[in-house]
């Protein structure tokens, strides 16, 4: 290398929030995030047929689809950690295929109102073998439901966690975050083994 | 017969689109209709100004304010609100310009990296 300087460089991590529309992606984005959420729009375009599906996304359409944009640094371990907010939904495949290249792991959120919005997400997920977890969103008006009866709902296997948090709360999207980190401690192979 | 005005022509119009842009035609006017960057980037691909260019477009000359220090791709989309599509062009034509670079940057994709969890477990107890 002409610059050698790989000891400097931060080390940068991705992290995937998902879920339907309304469910609370840019505000977990936005409590979690240090700086102000951006957010930005992809274009859906009828180029992008023969990328992936697209099902339901006819002709030559232009249509949009929000991406939202959070980070976090933790200086004292050189990590930048950057959160990708964008719905879960089966036609914005796509650009999850960008978005997941290189993720470390997912949220997936889950309003217990409209449960099977995160189907499709979930699905994802488990397709390409990315480790996730199912955040429920606590909304106010929401009937309140155990995380083993949404696991049962969600027919979500037994080593995918289910928390349940408040995107408003910095706290609660925080500790959404650490509990992705432990599970996917907890399933790395320990350095005895 | 119309006006012999004879400067703007119908097919005028053409070169404003490559063959996938379709009807795309307002989103990617800032890149001059240009929808494919000619520099590979992704959108945590870090760029940083090499030097201020005061002649550029306004888009052009807004990223290259933000970048003054190594911005993200995403960032950088997110700041313009313009689509990253369209950051991602608009960000290789000013590397291309050389006014701006491609920092290096190391991802971190192994969710199996028990000291890369151990990092990032800790740093976010502290924030």
């Amino acid at each position: 290398m002409v610059y050698n300087e790989s000891e400097s460089l931060p080390t940068q991590v991705k992290i995937l929030i998902a879920g339907g529309f309304g469910v609370g992606k840019t505000t977990f984005v936005g409590a979690a995030s240090e700086i102000e959420p951006l957010s930005t729009e992809e274009l859906i375009t009828s180029a992008s047929v023969g990328i992936d599906d697209l099902g339901g996304v006819e002709g030559k359409t232009t249509t949009t689809v929000a991406l939202d944009f959070g980070r976090i640094t933790i200086d004292q371990h050189g990590i930048v950690l950057y959160l990708f907010g964008t719905p879960g939904q089966r036609r914005f495949w796509f650009l999850w295929n960008e978005l997941s290249a290189g993720a470390l792991g997912a949220v997936v959120l889950a309003d217990t109102r409209r449960l099977e919005d995160c189907f499709e997400a979930v699905d994802f997920f488990e397709n390409r073998g990315i480790p996730f977890l199912v955040a429920v969103n606590e909304f106010d008006d929401a009937y309140h439901y155990e995380p083993e009866e949404v696991r049962s709902a969600l027919e979500l296997p037994s080593h995918v966690p289910v928390v349940l948090c408040d995107a408003r709360d910095r706290s609660s999207a925080i500790s959404t975050l650490r509990a992705l980190i432990l599970h996917l401690l907890a399933t790395a192979p320990s350095p005895s083994a | 017969m119309t006006t012999g005005d004879d400067e703007v022509r119908p097919e005028d119009d053409a070169v404003w689109l490559d063959e996938d842009a379709g009807s795309l035609v307002r989103p990617y006017t800032v890149t001059s209709g240009r929808t494919h960057p000619t520099v590979d980037l992704d959108l945590l691909t870090l760029v940083v100004t090499v030097r201020l260019s005061p002649a550029l477009d306004p888009e052009y000359a807004r990223a290259l304010e933000l970048c003054r220090t190594p911005t993200s791709v995403a960032e950088v989309a997110g700041q313009l609100r313009l689509p990253t599509a369209v950051t991602k062009v608009l960000l290789s034509d000013l590397v291309e310009r050389g006014v701006m670079a491609v920092q290096a940057a190391r991802t971190a994709a192994d969710p199996t990296d028990r000291a890369l969890l151990e990092k990032l477990l800790d740093g976010l107890q502290r924030v």
